[in-house]
């Protein structure tokens, strides 16, 4: 299976995702400079966290606007795999690829420790090898990963089964004291309604090996390569 | 001839703002109690050149808001135009 990164200035996890992708799976992997169109023909995009352009203004939100986001729009709208990772997340929502947005942190703190999420849709090419409920032990990174949707986007987020993975404690239980950032609903990854675009604030391209912590990012990739959606 | 634009862009009342509600408790703690509220926003200055009227400003300005300084699913915004 293909992988493409875009990179944009500031991004910081490319390496994070290259090294998982190409040692840990095995994949082939191609790093795409955000001033590029080309996406080198990928059958999963992945962006990659870090701080793009500084965050100025808001996360995510000048990054949209690199020429290779207007690929990575078509290629999702083509049925494409694309999976934005922390930064990735946010850039998706700026880009309207998946709805709501991210903000700042409820206790304004930038974050940097192991959480726990559980997976609460395994029907997706993302969490295909995940059992329902399963609990995943993953790294967040951030100060802007406070999940935010108004009630209406919310409503529908439910009823479309797109809320797949949600801050938990080590035995599954989606309590406020494990919900690191004020998420709205414990909130941690979102997918489309189409569900090939996933985005999730912890990181599994940063827990792909028990030397790092955990391996249970681990799933989110075996998901990607076992998944049935390959567009070429 | 000039136009200047300041664009006010703020969170919706329904977003949670944890640095304005900081804010808020730093003033408290200083003894402004009757402070009840805090919003933090943001405030953006633009210089149009080149004689636009004020009907291509306000559209332009309109549109740049819409396309980048605000992102509508958190905040809004509201700009006042001045001709120099």
């Amino acid at each position: 299976m293909r992988f493409s990164i875009p990179v944009f200035p500031g991004s910081n996890c490319d390496h994070d995702c290259e090294y998982v992708v190409r040692e840990v799976m095995g994949q082939p992997v191609e790093m795409v400079w955000h001033k590029d169109t080309d996406l080198k023909n990928p059958d999963c995009v992945v962006v990659p966290g870090g701080f793009s352009y500084g965050d100025y203004l808001r996360t995510g939100a000048i990054a949209r606007f690199s020429p290779i986001m207007k690929s990575v729009a078509d290629f999702a709208a083509k049925g494409g795999l694309v999976i934005g990772i922390c930064n990735g997340f946010q850039i998706l929502c700026e880009a309207g690829l998946l709805p709501g947005a991210l903000i700042r942190n409820k206790g304004l703190q930038f974050l940097c420790q192991s959480v726990y999420i559980k997976v609460e849709e395994t029907d997706t090419p993302f969490t295909n090898t995940c059992q329902k409920g399963q609990v995943l032990k993953i790294p967040i990174a951030h100060g802007e990963g406070n999940y935010f949707i108004d009630p209406a986007g919310f409503q529908k987020l439910k009823d479309n089964h797109q809320i797949v993975v949600r801050y938990c404690d080590v035995k599954g239980n989606a309590t406020a004291e494990s919900n690191p950032n004020g998420s709205l609903d414990n909130i941690a990854g979102i997918c489309n309604e189409k569900r090939n675009v996933f985005g999730l604030m912890p990181h599994p391209d940063r827990s792909g090996e028990d030397m790092l912590g955990s391996h249970d990012g681990k799933f989110i990739w075996k998901s990607i390569l076992a998944s049935t959606v390959v567009t070429k | 001839m000039s136009w200047h634009v300041s664009v006010y862009v703020t969170l919706k009342p329904s977003v949670m703002d944890p640095q304005g509600a900081t804010v808020q408790r730093a003033l408290n703690q200083m003894g402004y109690k009757a402070v009840q509220s805090v919003r933090m926003g943001k405030f953006t200055e633009l210089e149009f050149e080149g004689g636009l009227s004020e009907a291509d400003v306000k559209k332009q300005a309109n549109e740049i808001c819409d396309k980048l300084l605000a992102n509508p699913n958190i905040e809004a915004y509201r700009f006042t135009m001045e001709k120099k």
